[in-house]
């Protein structure tokens, strides 16, 4: 118990900055229309692949010989990038088509 | 690089991915909001890259490779995919970036120093972070599979609600017996692994057709909330500020969806729609009217106002280009055309305004469901392409119904209704469609895509 506690203090910023986060993330997407429904999920979809700098992490500290790290270190980056490119490329590509369309009715 | 600088620079990242998410929902900045984030995103893999870390070996030939893999993979993968096939895809990419956070934190586990408890923050993190990447993980894929057809939409496991408290009980008990464990054991963590990821597939097998827009977009808050997780492990401010942004705004997602449906999120999760509801309804024995090609094209042709229903028939179908076809046409004959979109049409929120735009149908012929509904009473002929639950006035009518109280299309208001269809099949909810035997309903059976392309044909000719 005290353990955890003192886990808490030590990352206190890091605890506050997360219930922020969640307001902010609220606040943020509160006013979206419809139409954008699907872009804004897949561009937030995208970035959650922030996740691939832990993976990162993890590689970058890997001693020779670990293989255990080596390959999910490595999987998880690949797989990470997969979300984070294909994330963004996916969003850009339903956007364009949006403002194609927009040109053209205006 | 000094420490603090890098700590500035991973700053500007989370302001870029506030900015970007914040741009994202307004139409006209959409674009740029997009850009903004993703460079946010590039920003923060460089800085990790060249993060100062003393005597580590850094392995940058492997991380290298497996970034531009997975760039690579994941460029092909969304320039190839089609636009019906979006939702799949982006649960597919979600349940990649849950898996990252699993591997995360099972490397830490493996990396745990032997001897020493996990019960403390750091071996609670990521506990949870195995346990969330891991259903984001084999959610996703079983979302995938849904969607992509391989895996049965109406697939069930037998008493779902059961099979699924069981998984999370046995997840708490061994978690709970690894927290008082003296020290950790690997083998423990493994079992633990397996417990999650097989609750993944639990939690989302029950779950399916009208239900996926919801599962889809808490899938991915899930995935955020495991980077997050991932993050607090690192004490990285961008992974637990940009989890947390997605974890938020995907719950918020959800929520919205819900409410489309007037059921609560529980309800969604534990186990699709009860089948009773219809009965009443599918006991009477009643006769369809079927339309011909003919009449609907000389129906669509001498009148005023058209509104087009989608559904995720017309996505099935790829009929997306062939009704902006149609609409062209009637256009020119003077006729009025629009869409009417319900919030859960399709299977991912939004899914209709994706494929209408990507057959250049323009923003403004898309009405919202309020808007909608006020125009039906004024409307000659309501086109029904592939859509079910979202105009059965069971919804308004049948306390019983499993989906009494969802707000729908009235396109029964309208003076004549066609409704295409593949078959007589109900949809998802399992219930009949009395909208189906109304007095001015006909039924169009066939392909989407083909009866409107014959359509077209027709009305040429007429």
């Amino acid at each position: 118990m005290e353990q955890i506690l003192n886990y808490l203090l030590e990352n206190l910023t890091l605890i506050y900055i997360l219930i922020f986060a969640i307001f902010l993330g609220i606040e943020v997407i509160s006013k979206v229309p419809t139409v954008l429904h699907t872009p804004l999920m897949s561009g937030a979809n995208a970035v959650s692949g922030v996740v691939v700098i832990g993976a990162i992490y993890l590689m970058r500290q890997a001693e020779p010989g670990e293989y255990f790290v080596f390959v999910f270190g490595f999987l998880g980056i690949t797989l990470a990038m997969i979300n984070v490119v294909g994330g963004f490329a996916v969003t850009g590509r339903m956007l364009d088509m949006f403002k194609k369309k927009t040109k053209k009715s205006e | 690089m000094e420490p603090t600088l890098i700590n500035l620079l991973y700053l500007i990242c989370v302001v870029l991915f506030i900015v970007g998410l914040k741009r994202l929902s307004s139409p006209d900045t959409a674009r740029n909001g997009n850009i903004i984030a993703a460079s946010g995103m590039g920003l923060g893999i460089l800085i990790t890259l060249f993060y100062p870390m003393e005597g580590a070996p850094n392995n940058y030939l492997w991380i290298t490779a497996g970034i531009i893999l997975g760039s690579g993979i994941g460029w092909i993968a969304a320039k190839k995919v089609q636009m019906t096939s979006m939702p799949e895809m982006v649960s597919l990419f979600n349940g990649l970036g849950g898996a990252c956070s699993m591997m995360i934190a099972l490397v830490e586990f493996y990396n745990y120093p032997t001897g020493m408890s996990v019960l403390n923050g750091q071996g609670i993190t990521t506990l949870f972070a195995l346990f969330i990447g891991s259903i984001s993980f084999t959610g996703s894929l079983i979302a995938y599979g849904k969607l992509q057809g391989f895996l049965r939409d109406s697939l069930v496991l037998p008493f779902p609600q059961l099979i699924n408290l069981v998984f999370l009980l046995a997840f708490l008990g061994s978690s709970t017996y690894m927290l008082i464990q003296p020290e950790i054991s690997f083998n423990l963590i493994l079992i633990i692994l397996a417990i999650s990821l097989v609750y993944g597939i639990t939690f989302v097998t029950p779950i399916g057709g009208g239900d996926m827009p919801v599962v889809i977009s808490l899938l991915n808050s899930f995935t955020g909330i495991g980077a997050a997780l991932a993050g607090l492990i690192y004490s990285n401010q961008v992974m637990v500020m940009g989890g947390i942004l997605v974890g938020a705004s995907g719950i918020f997602l959800t929520v919205l969806m819900c409410e489309a449906m007037n059921r609560s999120l529980i309800n969604v999760i534990i186990g699709g729609f009860t089948s009773t509801g219809g009965v009443s309804a599918g006991s009477r024995e009643e006769v369809v009217k079927e339309a011909s090609l003919s009449d609907t094209a000389i129906l669509l042709k001498y009148s005023k106002k058209v509104i087009l229903v989608p559904g995720y028939g017309l996505a099935v179908a790829q009929a997306q280009h062939a009704c902006h076809e149609l609409e062209n046409m009637l256009e020119a004959e003077g006729v009025s055309f629009s869409y009417a979109i319900h919030p859960v049409a399709g299977r991912m929120p939004g899914h209709m305004n994706v494929l209408l735009a990507e057959a250049d149908v323009p923003y403004p012929k898309l009405l919202e469901l309020e808007e909608a509904n006020r125009e039906f009473p004024s409307t000659d002929l309501v086109l029904v392409v592939g859509a079910n639950d979202v105009v059965n006035p069971a919804a308004k009518e049948d306390p019983s119904s499993s989906i009494y109280g969802m707000p729908i299309l009235d396109v029964e208001l309208a003076k004549n209704i066609i409704v295409m269809k593949r078959s007589m099949n109900p949809g998802y909810a399992g219930i009949q469609n009395q909208l189906f035997f109304g007095d001015k309903t006909k039924m169009l059976f066939g392909d989407a895509k083909s009866s409107i392309k014959k359509l077209i044909e027709e009305v040429g000719n007429a």
